[in-house]
């Protein structure tokens, strides 16, 4: 079903790819960047993918436990992504069907909503709790997040794909 | 959601009930960080547990620097010796007209029996990474309150002030820097000695005079200094330069922005300042009867006796 051309027959995942992959997209946004409006918010963008990839395999939980340690570390309100990310993963479970029928740029635009969305209910939250809007450099985050989406699809399925040589010794 | 399963594959609770079960959890724990502060263990736990990925996370970027620092030229070190070693000179006349004066003023101030001023020590902290977060400005730090830091500490650069230390860790801290929108640090005009309290001006990286009336004697180049009365900072750190003054007849406060004389966001090292003693307690408010009004006045007379 998923539009890839040419279609490649994927191997079960692997939970150990899986918990790599959220590993390092903690350490990616534990990072020291400059400016943080501008860098992708790495977990999202995985939490996502495996939401759409995978929704039975990840679920809400993993979500909140990912968001309450972005919380801790970076010293925001204890909640704001992890809300978020239950959210995000909820609404990227029920849309996995729908994205997973489009090509790599519908993909992509799709993310960009999501990610857009889950942004602006961190936006929210800060606003309710006293803050001050930071302005709309807060886009250029998750659009520069879902323009990864393409690499992200390549990397992430890379461990699953069957080797493109036939072995002739094999028996079956 | 319309492709829930017929009730006889079993797959736990039903994805919005999940949903609202954490959703919830979230905005339960929000309520309890963002009101009555009751989450500070489940803070540290979670930092504790962060704290490896933070580690590892800076890594990459410190072995860069090493690995920088020792393909460095030959001329450009000796270049560094050179003016290092200026600097030293430089350092050590201020440091031998800072002692005399330091004596001095200590015998002064007990001559007309004021209070000693506190000593304080220092703890050399390196920035880790900053916060992810563009509503404020903070930074995480290296070490905790295992290695003796507690909230509430000053923290310095070079050039002058940075932050305060708002939450200790075991092994990291988080800088609230003064630029943040709900830092106030108290401070001094040093032409004048005009108190006045700065805050972070957010996004601009600068700071703002707050409550100084719009005739206030200040002008655009004027330093400013901590005051010291807070018990927090000590006494004369540089702060800022006043840069703009906005005089608007019509608004009861003139708007007064200045530049921060620290490298607040670029600084990597910083000293934490500790007292070393105790700042002597407010005094106590003893009338209980007609409270507001004696307060009132009792502040007004603090007030008149702060000026005077």
């Amino acid at each position: 079903m998923p539009a890839e051309r040419p279609n490649y027959i994927l191997l079960p995942v692997r939970i150990s790819t899986i918990t790599i992959s959220f590993f390092c997209a903690l350490l990616l946004n534990f990072l020291p960047w400059r400016s943080v409006a501008l860098v992708p918010d790495f977990v999202a963008l995985v939490l996502v993918f495996w939401c759409v990839r995978h929704p039975r395999l990840i679920g809400l939980g993993v979500a909140w436990c990912l968001g309450l340690m972005m919380d801790a570390g970076n010293g925001v309100l204890l909640g704001q992504h992890a809300l978020t990310y239950s959210l995000l993963a909820f609404v990227s479970m029920s849309l996995s069907r729908r994205i997973l029928w489009f090509g790599w740029l519908q993909q992509s635009l799709h993310v960009a909503a999501l990610l857009i969305a889950a942004q602006a209910m961190q936006v929210l939250i800060r606003l309710v709790a006293g803050g001050q809007f930071p302005g709309w450099s807060l886009l250029v985050g998750p659009i520069l997040a879902a323009l990864t989406w393409p690499v992200l699809t390549w990397v992430l399925l890379a461990p699953q794909r069957r080797p493109a040589e036939i072995d002739e010794t094999r028996p079956i | 959601m319309e492709h829930t399963p017929p009730p006889f594959f079993r797959r736990g609770p039903a994805p919005l009930v999940r949903l609202a079960f954490f959703a919830s959890l979230s905005i339960a724990l929000l309520i309890a960080d963002a009101r009555f502060k009751y989450v500070d263990s489940v803070r540290t736990v979670l930092a504790l547990i962060a704290f490896p990925l933070q580690q590892a996370a800076a890594a990459p970027e410190q072995l860069l620097r090493r690995l920088g620092s020792y393909f460095v030229s030959q001329s450009a070190l000796s270049d560094e010796v050179a003016s290092l070693r200026k600097q030293l000179v430089e350092n050590a006349q201020n440091a031998q007209r800072l002692d005399a004066t330091t004596a001095e003023l200590a015998q002064l101030r007990r001559l007309v029996g004021a209070q000693q001023r506190l000593g304080y020590q220092s703890t050399p902290i390196e920035v880790l990474y900053a916060g992810r977060d563009a509503f404020s400005r903070k930074v995480i730090v290296d070490k905790g309150s295992l290695r003796g830091l507690v909230p509430g500490q000053a923290v310095i650069d070079e050039n002058g002030v940075v932050g305060q230390l708002t939450r200790v860790y075991p092994m990291v801290a988080e800088v609230t820097l003064l630029t943040d929108k709900e830092q106030a640090i108290p401070v001094q005009v040093v032409r004048n000695g005009l108190r006045a309290v700065a805050f972070g001006a957010g996004n601009s990286g600068m700071l703002e005079l707050r409550f100084l009336a719009a005739n206030a004697e200040i002008e655009p180049g004027d330093r400013i200094v901590t005051s010291g009365i807070d018990g927090t900072y000590p006494a004369g750190l540089p702060v800022a330069t006043v840069s703009r003054i906005d005089r608007d007849a019509a608004a009861a406060f003139a708007r007064i922005l200045c530049q921060p004389a620290a490298g607040i966001e670029h600084s990597r090292y910083l000293l934490a300042l500790a007292a070393e003693g105790r700042a002597p307690d407010y005094p106590e408010e003893t009338t209980p009867a007609g409270e507001k009004k004696s307060r009132g006045k009792q502040k007004r007379k603090r007030e008149a006796r702060d000026a005077g």
